[in-house]
């Protein structure tokens, strides 16, 4: 019984390590292939449309709700001490180094991400994947790549619209709504803000950038060839992607701060 | 042309290929038959590299092609085309920009050549004027049409047609292997086919090969295969063809 128990565990483990090693492994494979040529642009600016250009109208609504939740939490908590006046830079501050990076990764992997993984997937049910092979184009270089490319220049430029519509909708509830002035709103953005959080923002967002088209591309590359395999590779290519996004954000917070 | 020299292939634990020898004559139509779940895709992803034996080797010509990997094996299948089971055409481009694939990929040639013979190939397939439709608007016969316009639009030395006919209605089947014959003929490539369809597949194919049990138990040019006395093939294609009314009986009583 223990015996059988161990063996499972162990089995789990082996299973855990091989898929991480395999994972890694598509990364790089597809970062070679990237280096070289046909360097395929009108495919890498279609991958930029779909999931940058795409996700801007979801981005830019959860990036103004969030602001104006931020400005009305921070208003309230900040007049207990008599610090209204502090409200843009509490808002600018969370936004550029957090929720911006965090939150606009995660949209962008609910809409996108998961539609990477459909779209492998089925390509890979129904032999396209094979037929690229046949005809001897490389499918991580022709499928991958460019999506890979895409999560790196779009997520940091979605990241920024967040950042800026974020601080607009804090800037509309606190000063609009709640009466602080605009003026103090836009001078404690420019004395707390340093360019380290801008650039710290940046980072974290080419990283998660790299995360969802890796992982989402990975789980349609390798999923079952089944309708429920589909379904699994897409809901897990989503939740991985999520908490890996959230865990790759504590590990560079804290390198970064 | 192909030689597979005692190739095996378990998968998901279960062997489907047990010690697979077989030689592909040049320039000849080679029909696999065998039972469904035989391994005759498995066998012929094989020939292409899609899948590496367990044991064994796959030979193109003098190029062990087992061994190959990553570009070296991509220069190899330069010489292949493949007509797949499911066509497997690109959802996302029309059925113009599926035949002009592997022109533009794998040839790398200039926009007003692809336009020549991706038209003439869809007239020689009987879809002049469908190029703009996406695969979601053809039909079963159509999409295999298309997948036989990409596959042959590059004039490859060799073609591996993956029950080409599988789904459609019998006129429909004869046209395609009408068509297969006839650019077969014309062009000359190495053809090699997995078939369900017997008798059929006797009057098209130059030489065929039965997989049975994860081996290959008799190759022959069609007319002595048809006349062989196996009792594993004669079961296998009189139950399949020619004495459908026999089989019913016999499966009856």
């Amino acid at each position: 019984m223990l015996t059988t128990g161990l063996e499972r565990l162990g089995g789990k483990t082996l299973f855990l390590i091989q898929e991480m090693g395999r994972m890694l492994l598509f990364l790089l494979t597809t970062c070679a292939w990237l280096a070289r040529p046909p360097f395929r642009p009108f495919q890498m600016l279609k991958q930029l449309h779909f999931i940058g250009f795409k996700s801007t109208f979801v981005v830019v609504l959860t990036a103004m709700f969030t602001g104006m939740v931020l400005g009305l939490q921070g208003y309230y908590t900040l007049r207990k001490f008599g610090s209204e006046g502090l409200l843009g830079s509490a808002v600018a501050l969370s936004m550029i180094r957090e929720l911006g990076p965090v939150l606009a990764a995660l949209m962008v992997t609910a809409r996108a991400g998961s539609a990477i993984t459909a779209e492998i997937g089925i390509m890979r049910i129904t032999e396209q994947i094979d037929a690229l092979d046949t005809m001897a184009v490389n499918p991580q270089q022709y499928l991958v790549a460019p999506k890979l490319v895409a999560g790196l220049i779009g997520v940091p430029l979605l990241v920024a619209i967040f950042d800026v519509v974020g601080i607009w909708g804090g800037y509309l509830v606190g000063v609009d709504l709640l009466g602080v002035s605009a003026g103090s709103y836009w001078s404690s953005i420019e004395s707390a803000v340093d360019w380290k959080d801008v650039y710290g923002g940046i980072l974290k967002s080419i990283s998660f950038g790299v995360i969802i088209a890796w992982i989402c591309c990975y789980k349609g590359y390798y999923t079952r060839m089944s309708a429920e395999g589909l379904g699994t590779a897409t809901t897990e290519a989503v939740v991985l992607s999520s908490v890996l996004i959230l865990v790759w954000d504590y590990f560079l917070t804290s390198v970064l701060l | 042309m192909i030689k597979l020299v005692g190739v095996e292939k378990a998968l998901g634990g279960q062997p489907v290929l047990r010690g697979v020898n077989l030689e592909i004559p040049k320039g000849k139509l080679t029909t696999i038959i065998g039972r469904s779940g035989e391994g005759k895709s498995v066998l012929l992803k094989h020939m292409i590299g899609l899948l590496q034996p367990d044991r064994g080797q796959v030979w193109v010509g003098d190029i062990e092609l087992s061994r190959l990997r990553g570009q070296a094996l991509n220069e190899v299948r330069k010489r292949f085309s493949m007509l797949f089971q499911g066509a497997a055409l690109f959802d996302s481009l029309t059925v113009f920009e599926n035949v002009a694939f592997p022109l533009r990929e794998k040839m790398r040639l200039p926009e007003d050549k692809v336009k020549s013979r991706v038209e003439e190939k869809l007239e020689q397939v009987g879809l002049a004027g469908m190029g703009h439709k996406y695969p979601a608007e053809l039909s079963g016969g159509m999409k295999k049409r298309t997948g036989l316009a990409r596959a042959l639009v590059v004039e490859p030395e060799i073609v591996l047609f993956d029950e080409p006919t599988t789904g459609l209605d019998p006129l429909m089947a004869k046209t395609i292997h009408d068509l297969i014959v006839a650019m077969q003929q014309t062009f000359g490539f190495t053809g090699v086919m997995v078939s369900h369809e017997i008798p059929e597949v006797f009057g098209i194919s130059d030489w065929v090969a039965m997989l049975s049990k994860g081996k290959i138990v008799l190759m022959a040019p069609s007319a002595e295969f048809q006349a062989t006395t196996d009792p594993v093939v004669r079961e296998f294609i009189t139950v399949g063809g020619t004495m459908p009314l026999q089989a019913i009986q016999r499966e009856s009583f």
